[in-house]
């Protein structure tokens, strides 16, 4: 089963919600839907589920036009952020509801329950009913619903996001080996980058209702073909600087010079936009690095693995991520390192025009 | 090492001592006492023990008057209850008609009892009320003065006008807690309108449904203003209920003695088919069942 979008657009009075997203996703493929809240992913999961019509293009089944057929007549299972279950029912019940409402043959409904409570190891939470249940084990029942439905297309809202960290990652990695082998096209939506990266596939990100990119998430990652797209998929967000092209180096505002190598060589002269991610804003010189830049410390924040050094610079405020703890007093001076092969270069309408050289990135 | 010991925070606990014993404790050991004696006034007491307790659980006309007091609170709940919930649901969701419904739905909560009671006495009339002239233009011969069963008709139409408004807020107020989501992942599972309600809807209200249970059970067992305005516990005796019973006992009579073992039997019935309710509608035994 493949799922078409074409030029769908979703508007509520004034309001456009979804703004021509045309999207072709291809059985037992997963794809991440990734934007900050807000962005449409939910709208646009229910545009595809058919929970809404679109107010312009078209959706597609295997090649079916299917716009403006209602959700009941298609086949889709959906699981979201909240934790939805029939709460007088059992897990059993509840895992059994949407085969019961097909009207299945009870030996059927039941090898199916047991099969996707297998899978996610619910079979001693049978007689429980959803209140009883941890969260973790409450969404896990929601996704045994929509597990045992066995739809061609399942969307999951933000599954993981009410879960605890540990759940969240023992889940992620779960999720999709659960449902590759049913061979629907399984649809993902997340705010959060690393998330995205996880669980590999394709990604398709959001941008106030327009879809900005679509294409294997690792390509996205490397390859942002605008601001947006980098900023959207970044976390911590992207540091931006405007610099000047000219004379084989890139001039930043506070005295810094950078040689035109690597993505930066070759361009034409004149302004130009720079992005490099937090981790790529170094507190210790390493090979490569050519520039040093002074700034002053605005905010620490130490997770303990890592720590978030916010910087204050003429060129703007940036984020730098190293390893370890670093305690440095907010309002003091600091000096950092850049090196130009981390450098995205955006043009003056923000689209891409050199990207790091994946094995400079991944270095 | 010994724990400080502060005699002094006996002191930040006398208020709440003081008003409980002053409001409910001292009001009910009053009554108690007059239970158990018998005064003819100017304050002489003579011993009575447990007699005025023995007589009124053999009469007749307390038994007569809790049948009734129990046959209208049963009627009352079996209308009510249902009609609210299925007014909550007939409520938009969203809009402008929300706060239309209710404002709609608080204004018989706000009129003063007394007066609904006079309401309805008027409305119910024949000669110039609205429903008692209409009803007898068509051709029904109705009159809630002289026909008991008019009489009943009128008081409980009267008390569903009245209340059933309570049971639709409360209703109303879990419907809204219900997430969007849960409608959606019901329309995604294909479950009909009736599933919804039983499945989700049912269940999510299940908490302000035993609340509102409750409170109509309790004010409904303890009726007075309306029917006292309305008729007056008539025709003959077939609309007094406990509550006018113990007044016309009381005041009417000025016995006080079997008056306050009423009083006292009264709200001990209250206080038992409370609890009766609490405890069968709080025990799920589905749940119990699946937990075992």
């Amino acid at each position: 089963m493949s799922l078409t979008l074409q030029n769908v657009t979703k508007k509520a009075g004034a309001a456009t919600h979804i703004s021509d997203v045309s999207i072709e996703l291809a059985s037992g493929s997963l794809n991440v839907l990734l934007g900050p809240t807000l962005a449409g992913k939910t709208t646009l999961m229910r545009l595809m589920a058919g929970l809404e019509a679109p107010t312009s293009g078209r959706v597609l089944f295997d090649g079916k036009d299917v716009t403006g057929v209602p959700v009941q007549k298609r086949n889709v299972a959906m699981v979201y952020q909240q934790f939805i279950n029939y709460p007088s029912l059992s897990v059993y019940e509840n895992i059994a509801s949407p085969l019961r409402v097909a009207g299945l043959a009870k030996a059927e409904i039941d090898t199916r329950v047991r099969e996707a409570a297998a899978l996610l190891r619910l079979e001693p939470m049978f007689g429980r009913t959803p209140l009883e249940l941890s969260g973790g084990q409450q969404q896990r029942t929601a996704l045994a619903r929509a597990l045992v439905k066995r739809a061609p297309l399942v969307l999951l809202d933000e599954p993981l996001a009410n879960l605890d960290y540990k759940l969240r990652e023992e889940l992620r990695e779960e999720l999709p080996k659960i449902f590759s082998a049913s061979g629907a096209v399984l649809v993902y939506a997340t705010t959060e980058p690393s998330e995205a990266l996880q669980l590999g596939g394709n990604t398709a990100t959001l941008d106030r209702g327009r879809m900005t990119q679509f294409g294997r998430t690792i390509d996205v990652y490397r390859r942002p073909v605008d601001r947006i797209t980098a900023e959207t998929f970044s976390d911590p967000p992207m540091n931006f600087v405007s610099a000047e092209i000219g004379a084989g180096v890139a001039r930043l505002p506070g005295d810094v010079v950078l040689p035109c190598r690597g993505p930066l060589s070759g361009l034409p002269d004149g302004p130009v936009t720079l992005g490099f991610r937090p981790n790529h804003l170094h507190l210790r010189r390493t090979d490569g690095d050519t520039a040093s830049v002074h700034a002053k410390v605005a905010v620490v924040e130490i997770t303990g693995s890592e720590s978030f050094i916010h910087v204050r610079h003429p060129g703007g405020d940036w984020i730098a991520l190293t390893h370890g703890v670093h305690e440095l007093k907010p309002g003091s001076p600091v000096e950092l390192y850049l090196d130009p092969h981390h450098m995205f270069v955006f043009g003056a309408d923000d689209r891409l025009v050199a990207a790091p050289k994946p094995t400079a990135a991944a270095a | 090492m010994d724990k400080p010991f502060n005699n002094r925070a006996w002191f930040l606990v006398l208020p709440v001592f003081a008003l409980v014993a002053f409001s409910a404790i001292l009001p009910l050991m009053t009554v108690v006492n007059y239970s158990v004696q018998d005064t003819f006034g100017s304050n002489v007491f003579f011993w009575a023990g447990t007699d005025w307790y023995v007589q009124l659980l053999n009469s007749e006309r307390f038994h007569q008057a809790l049948g009734r007091q129990l046959m209208f609170s049963a009627i009352v709940l079996i209308i009510q209850i249902p009609l609210g919930v299925v007014i909550a649901l007939c409520m938009p969701r969203k809009g402008w008609g929300v706060p239309v419904c209710l404002v709609l739905m608080a204004l018989p909560l706000l009129i003063p009892w007394n007066v609904v009671g006079t309401i309805w006495q008027v409305f119910g009339r024949g000669d110039i009320g609205l429903l008692g002239y209409t009803l007898n233009r068509m051709g029904f011969s109705y009159n809630y003065v002289n026909d008991v069963g008019d009489a009943w008709l009128t008081i409980i139409a009267m008390d569903v006008w009245h209340w059933t408004s309570l049971v639709v807020l409360l209703a109303y107020a879990g419907l809204r807690s219900i997430p969007e989501a849960y409608y959606h992942a019901a329309q995604i599972d294909g479950a009909s309108r009736w599933s919804v309600f039983r499945l989700i809807q049912l269940p999510k209200m299940k908490h302000v449904l035993i609340i509102a249970v409750l409170l109509r059970f309790m004010d409904s067992f303890m009726i007075y203003t309306e029917p006292f305005v309305l008729t007056g516990g008539g025709p003959g005796n077939s609309t007094t209920f406990l509550s006018i019973d113990l007044v016309k006992l009381a005041l009417g009579q000025f016995d006080l003695g079997p008056a306050a073992a009423m009083s006292i039997v009264y709200f001990l019935v209250i206080l038992l088919l409370s609890w009766v309710f609490y405890t069968v509608m709080t025990n799920d035994p589905d749940r119990q069942g699946g937990a075992a």
